[in-house]
Parts: C-alpha cells; sequence; structure tokens
C-alpha cells in the first residue's frame, strides 16, 4: 500500500534537516503504529506524505500504491486514497463542518471520475456516521472546527474520515486530548473501518490507544530515522521503560 | 425533515453550485459573451439636443425634459470628483454612446417565434426562467403563461432600455407598480414628480447629475400603505453594445407599513476598452415601512491585465422619511475595473434603522472604493455596517464609511464591523472611517480586522480533496458568511458561485 523509501526531508526556508532516512512499508490491510520522542519528526513524515509546503525532500521516494506520492499536489494525493487526521485540526470560520465535508467528498469523487452524491444521500450518510462518534446535529452545522473541544475536534478528524472512505489513513496523535470514552469511540471508528482494502498508520505516544487498535507493526522513531520495528510488544516496552534504552542500543 | 435541516440541505446546495460552477468555468469571466444585435444609437456624445433626443424617444412630458436640461446645465459647470482611491485615465465623455436600443423592440412579437433569438439567448445565458424570458422579450400575452417554481417578478434593462416587466397583472392586484421608469413617468406623473430627485437631488454629485441629464431607463415600484409585496422584485441590468454608457435610474417608494425586496443583478459583455455606468437608485421608505435593497454587481471587471472593464459611478442612497422606518442594503461588489459607490441611509424617522452589508471583491487590476453612510437625524434611530473586503492580484480595495450622529438623533447608536481579507502580497485593502456624534447619548463601535488567507486552511481544505481554488473559494465564502446570509436565497447561491469565479487565478 504504502512504501517510504530512504526519506529525507529538510525545511525549505532554513538549512535543517528533519527526516534522515526514513524507510517503512505499510501492506494494505494492515495498521503501523509510529511511536518516538517529541521534535523526531512523525508529524513532519505525515505532513510531507500528504503534500504540505514548506519542506523539500531532498532524497527518497514515497509510493502510494504504485503511483509516486511526491509529484502529486496535496488534493491528487487525496482523492488517491490518501488522508490524514491532523494533530492540530484546522479551524475554518464562517464554513460549515457539512458543507466542507460535503465539498470534499464531492471534490474527491470528481477527481476519481464518479458521480457527485446528493444532498439526500450525503446527509443520510452523515448522519449516521456521525451518530456512531456520538457528534451531534449542531456540530455538524458549526463552522468547521471554530470552538469546538480539544476532543471534539479528532473526533470530527475521524468523521472526515469515514466520509471519505480513504485508503490510507494517517492518524497523527488522534488520541491526545481524548478522555476514556472518546477514545473507545476513536477506536471503534476505525476498527469499523479496518478491511483488506485499507491500511492505517497511527502515531501515538501511548500504549493505551493501541490496546484498542491493535497494530500489526510497531515503529520507534528518533531524530528523524525508524531507529526499530517490532511487534506490539515494543509499544509495551516503550510505555514501561520510555526511549531511553532504544536510542542508547541505537549508538 | 425538521425546518433546520432544510436550510442545511439548501445550504448544502448552494455550495454544490459554487464549485460546479467554478469547475465549469475555469479562468473566464461568465457573462462576457457579446450579443450580435441590431441596435438603435443616438449620436456619440452629449449635449443638449442629446438630453432632448433620449427624452423624446421615452415619450416624456416637457415637465421632464425640462428637468433633464437644468441638470445637464448644472453638470456643465461641475468637475469630476477625485477623493476616492481610485485611479484611471480620463474619461472623454463626448466618445460614449448615450443612448442604445435593440431595434427589435420597435414592433412587439406575437410569440417566442417572433423574438430575436439572440435576445432570448442572452436572458437564458444570464439565468432568467423561460416564462420571464417571454415576458421580457415582450411577447404578447406571456403573463398569462403559468409559471413554475417561485416568483421572482423581474425587470431587464438592456443597454438604454428596460424590455419588459414580468408580473405585472398579479403586482397590479396587489396595488404594487413595477415598471420601467420610463413607464412611470407617461403614467403615473404625480407619483414621480413627488419622489424623484428628493432623495439624490440632480445637484447631489457630478455623476448623479449627469445620470439626472441623461438617464434612459431603470426600475419603479410604488408599494402602497399597508401592502406587503407579494413577491421578490429583481431587474438585471446588462450593458450589451459597444462604447455605450449606462445610466440607469431607479425610484423605488415604500408607503406606510409597506414592505418590499428588490434584487438587482448587472453584467456586461467583455471589451478592451472601458465602459461607463453611472447609475442613480433612490429609494423613499415613509412611516414604518421596510425595503431591502441586495445588488449583486458583475460588470465585467477587465482582463488579467487591467484591460477594458467598466467604470462604475454609482449613486444609491435611502431616505427612511417616516418613523420606525427600516432599509438595509446588500451588496456583493465582483465586478467592474473601478468602483466608486456608497449605499447610504438618511435616517430621518425616529426609531429608523438602517443596515449595510457588503462583500467587495477586487482582483487583478481592479479597484473598489466603497462603504457607506449612515445619517442619523431622527432620535433613537440605529444603524449596523458589516463589510467585508477582499483583495487579490494587484487588486486595491477601500472601505469609506461616514457615521454621522446630529445633534437631535439622541440616544442613537452604530455598529461598524469592517474585515478585510488579504489574498498572495501584491494587493490592498484600505480602511477609511469617518465618523461624528454631535450629541452625548449617542455612541458608534468600531471595528476593524486585517487578515491574510490561511495557509494552513488551504492545507486542510486540499488535504481533504479541493483543489486550491475551491478552497480558496470555500475559504472566502466562509469569511463573508455573515453578508451572504443576508441576501434572499437566490442570490446567495448567485453571490456565492461569483465570489468562486471572481477570485480565479488569484492563487498559485
Ligand atoms: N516549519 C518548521 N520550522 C522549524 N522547525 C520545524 C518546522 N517543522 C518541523 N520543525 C522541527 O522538526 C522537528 C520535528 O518536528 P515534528 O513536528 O515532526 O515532531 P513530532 O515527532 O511530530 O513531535 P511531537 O511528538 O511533539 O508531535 C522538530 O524539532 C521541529 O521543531
Ligand atoms: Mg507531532
Amino acid at each position: 500500500m504504502l512504501e517510504i523509501k530512504n526519506l529525507h526531508v529538510k525545511l525549505e526556508e532554513e538549512d535543517k534537516q528533519i527526516l534522515k532516512g526514513v524507510n517503512l512499508t505499510v501492506g494494505a490491510g494492515q495498521v503501523h503504529a509510529i511511536m518516538g520522542p517529541n521534535g523526531s519528526g512523525k508529524s513532519t513524515l505525515s505532513y510531507v506524505l500528504s503534500g504540505r509546503g514548506g519542506y523539500e525532500v531532498t532524497e527518497g521516494a514515497a509510493t502510494l500504491n504504485g503511483t509516486d506520492l511526491l509529484d502529486l499536489e496535496p488534493e491528487e494525493r487525496a482523492a488517491a486514497g490518501l488522508f490524514l487526521a491532523f494533530q492540530y485540526p484546522v479551524e475554518i470560520p464562517g464554513v460549515g463542518n457539512m458543507t466542507f465535508l460535503r465539498t470534499a467528498v464531492n471534490a474527491q469523487r470528481k477527481a476519481r471520475g464518479e458521480d457527485e452524491l446528493s444532498a439526500t444521500d450525503f446527509l443520510k450518510v452523515i448522519r449516521a456516521k456521525a451518530k456512531d462518534l456520538q457528534i451531534d446535529a449542531e456540530m455538524l452545522k458549526r463552522p468547521v472546527n471554530v470552538g469546538f473541544s480539544g476532543g471534539e475536534k479528532k473526533r470530527n478528524e475521524i468523521l472526515q474520515m469515514a466520509m471519505l472512505e480513504p485508503k490510507m489513513c494517517i492518524l497523527d496523535e488522534t488520541d491526545s486530548g481524548l478522555d476514556v470514552d472518546a477514545m473507545k469511540l476513536v477506536a471503534d471508528g476505525v476498527n469499523a473501518l479496518r478491511d483488506a482494502g485499507r491500511s492505517f498508520l497511527v502515531i501515538t505516544h501511548y500504549q493505551r490507544l493501541l490496546d484498542h487498535i491493535k497494530p500489526d507493526v510497531v515503529h520507534i522513531m528518533a531524530d528523524g530515522k525508524i531507529i526499530k520495528t517490532g511487534g506490539p510488544e515494543l509499544a509495551l516496552e516503550v510505555e514501561n521503560n520510555g526511549y531511553a534504552d532504544l536510542l542508547e542500543e541505537r549508538v | 425533515m425538521t425546518a433546520l435541516d432544510n436550510q442545511t440541505e439548501v445550504r448544502d446546495g448552494v455550495d454544490r453550485e459554487t464549485v460546479e460552477t467554478v469547475q465549469s468555468m475555469a479562468g473566464t469571466y461568465k457573462y462576457g459573451w457579446n450579443t450580435d444585435i441590431e441596435m438603435d444609437y443616438a449620436p456619440k456624445g452629449v449635449n443638449t439636443d442629446i438630453v432632448r433626443l433620449i427624452s423624446g424617444k421615452n415619450e416624456e412630458p416637457e415637465w421632464m425634459t425640462d428637468w433633464r436640461l437644468s441638470a445637464y446645465a448644472r453638470w456643465e459647470k461641475m468637475t469630476e470628483p477625485t477623493w476616492a482611491m481610485v485611479h484611471y485615465p480620463p474619461i472623454d465623455y463626448q466618445d460614449q454612446y448615450y443612448y442604445a436600443r435593440p431595434k427589435s423592440m420597435d414592433v412587439k412579437p406575437k410569440s417566442l417565434d417572433d423574438v430575436d433569438p439572440k435576445l432570448l439567448a442572452t436572458y437564458e445565458k444570464l439565468g432568467i426562467p423561460l416564462k420571464e424570458q417571454m415576458v421580457l422579450a415582450g411577447v404578447e400575452g406571456a403573463e398569462d403563461v403559468p409559471a413554475e417554481g417561485r416568483k421572482v417578478a423581474v425587470d431587464a434593462v438592456f443597454d438604454s432600455v428596460s424590455v419588459g416587466t414580468t408580473f405585472q397583472a398579479e403586482l397590479k392586484k396587489a396595488g404594487v407598480i413595477f415598471c420601467s421608469i420610463s413607464e412611470a413617468i407617461r403614467e403615473h406623473p404625480e407619483l414621480v414628480k413627488k419622489y424623484l430627485g428628493t432623495v439624490v437631488p440632480p445637484s447631489d454629485n457630478f455623476f448623479a447629475t449627469l445620470n439626472s441629464a441623461v438617464f434612459s431607463d431603470g426600475s419603479f415600484v410604488y408599494v402602497p400603505p399597508g401592502v406587503r409585496c407579494p413577491m421578490e422584485l429583481s431587474t438585471y441590468f446588462r450593458i450589451n453594445a459597444e462604447n455605450t454608457g449606462q445610466f440607469e435610474r431607479t425610484l423605488i417608494i415604500a408607503d406606510k407599513g409597506s414592505y418590499v425586496s428588490y434584487l438587482e443583478g448587472c453584467t456586461a459583455p467583455k471589451r478592451d476598452t472601458t465602459q461607463l455606468h453611472a447609475a442613480v437608485v433612490e429609494i423613499i421608505i415613509e412611516e414604518d415601512a421596510e425595503v431591502k435593497y441586495s445588488t449583486v454587481q458583475n460588470w465585467y471587471p477587465g482582463d488579467e491585465n487591467g484591460k477594458g472593464g467598466i467604470f462604475n459611478f454609482v449613486t444609491k442612497r435611502a431616505d427612511c422619511r417616516g418613523d420606525r422606518a427600516k432599509v438595509m442594503w446588500t451588496q456583493v461588489e465582483t465586478g467592474s475595473a473601478v468602483t466608486w459607490k456608497y449605499p447610504s441611509c438618511i435616517l430621518r424617522g425616529d426609531d429608523s434603522q438602517g443596515e449595510f452589508y457588503s462583500i467587495a471583491i477586487a482582483n487583478n487590476y481592479q479597484q473598489a472604493d466603497t462603504g457607506t453612510k449612515m445619517v442619523h437625524l431622527g432620535k433613537n434611530t440605529k444603524s449596523r455596517i458589516v463589510s467585508k473586503g477582499i483583495s487579490a492580484g494587484k487588486a486595491q480595495n477601500t472601505y469609506r464609511g461616514l457615521v454621522s450622529m446630529h445633534p437631535k438623533a439622541k440616544n442613537s447608536r452604530n455598529y461598524t464591523q469592517c474585515d478585510s481579507l488579504l489574498i498572495g502580497g501584491d494587493c490592498g485593502a484600505h480602511t477609511v472611517p469617518y465618523i461624528e456624534v454631535r450629541n452625548n447619548s449617542s455612541r458608534v463601535e468600531h471595528e476593524a480586522t486585517t487578515s491574510k488567507v490561511d495557509d494552513d486552511q488551504l492545507f486542510y481544505c486540499r488535504q481533504r480533496g479541493m483543489d486550491e481554488e475551491e478552497a480558496v473559494a470555500l475559504v472566502v465564502n466562509g469569511f463573508c458568511r455573515e453578508v451572504l446570509q443576508a441576501l434572499p436565497m437566490e442570490f446567495a447561491m448567485e453571490a456565492q458561485a461569483l465570489v468562486a469565479i471572481s477570485l480565479e487565478g488569484s492563487v498559485g
């Protein structure tokens, strides 16, 4: 599904190297988790994959189902099935949540040569999905993320993911700021979407989320590289001992 | 489905429209085609003969001709104002046609088949429904054909003349007069005499005075006491002929306790040469009456290098003459190379209210200097100004507003909110508020913000699948939401689409 080879990334504006040779392959239907200390480059990786400006790829490649991602505009990557649940979801004043999502859904359908969803069909689908995530009708009408609580913003990201039905979902610290019940809702939302044709890359600091969303593979990222890859037990090890031992092992 | 859900659905529909329109238009001015119709022109230039000729073509009584001539005499002694923050090459007032009308208007067509198909095609492109197209084209008996859907009475002004007004009969039943101003001068001289020039006197300003001398047509509305106008009234103005100035004159009178909502839409073909438009709109609102006046101004803005476009110099003023009179101006100004326009409210009656909601978009080399004047004369008068200015490309956008509280306007209130949004680094936004408070019980509040389109917002939209132009349109529509919501539904859709179209090419 997603293949990242020797990815080197620096900031466009300054001479600061952030990713220093990331290698990562996520197979179809798999869930991979990335853990790692603050500032190690996890969010940067998700931004570069989704095409945010301000970064320069100096070496390496990233493909989604064989398509070169790095050559595409952000919206083309989205239409190809890449979705990023933002660590810090963005507020858009004056634009209704529902309007935003419908515009997005139809833009992707159009890009893929599919018919647009009618207003009625769209409403039917979004109501059902919002209900599962306990997002009320009121929140669907409010401007995108404006005045949402931290947890509401994260649930809203998962609603968007459920509506857009992407193939490759990157979740950047979606569990941060969620209370125990909300975490369960989000995890259920993710698990409901798990299938053979869809993969997940879950960035998190906590083992707890991985109790609910069982990963196939866990990676540890430090200083712009994946320094260790293992099974779910690796997350437990981090939870219990922190990163010190792992960082030590590396040198 | 609940009422709220219905609304969401419509709003959603609106947005899909925006997106579809943007995509189908890709980079061009939508109304930029030109209709090749045989026209009757008066000779170029302006002088007393031309003024007489226009008056004669409209079969006006002598008092009207004299009114025009005295305005012309005054105009000859006036000089063009230069205080606005707009720059344009000198206008040669003698190098314009002041009168043009489609030849086919000479004889009334019997059925749609007899109508100049090009005229019909024009209306169709403008999105005017078929039944209205028939009436507008002057088809006999078209009024009796049942119309589908919601009713909006339309008057269309094609270059210099009004080509027809729909739903006249039904409006007549309610006592509402809605016709072209030339017809009103002939058929309702007592009303025209009583009100014309009482809000914008012929001596008001350079452009208004010129208009008073040479206005060729426009719309007239009279709503009698206690009548709620049974449908929205609307006028489409279109400049088609080349080198032709359009000088329309609109007069709206809402008598005691009446209500009317009036919509105005404007388009013009693409031309390399600039074209002049100098309109005057006068609104009289008597005791307890209410008028909503909405404009979607989409005159041709010129090309991306600043060539061509409409020079739009407009004087619009509403006079809340009676106590508790209310007026609401809503404008979406996306077109024109140069816009000079300050729809104003004279709050004369006690407890009268004026509101002004504005979206002004300037892209490429467009220049907009627009705003409002709220003149508080009566006690307990209230006004509210919400202005959203969007600048892109090399455009300059100025909000110029006057709030004046006179000594007798005790306990009056004004609230002004003025937001500017910049797209790219070569454009400018300016806010010029003038505030005069001449009593100590009144209060004026003014808030202003200037911001840039946020890259994070654009990236967020694009990550969800929208292309850059869709993303900008969505963010800008969000920025304008308060004003868009003040528009009647039909116009809100058109306006959202226009916001998107007028910002094309502003990113990337
Ligand atoms: N635009 C930028 N300007 C300056 N520094 C940047 C920029 N973007 C990223 N960085 C730096 O790159 C490094 C990696 O940041 P990134 O946000 O990817 O870390 P992270 O692993 O997601 O951390 P966290 O766990 O705290 O979310 C940090 O040192 C950060 O300060
Ligand atoms: Mg991060």
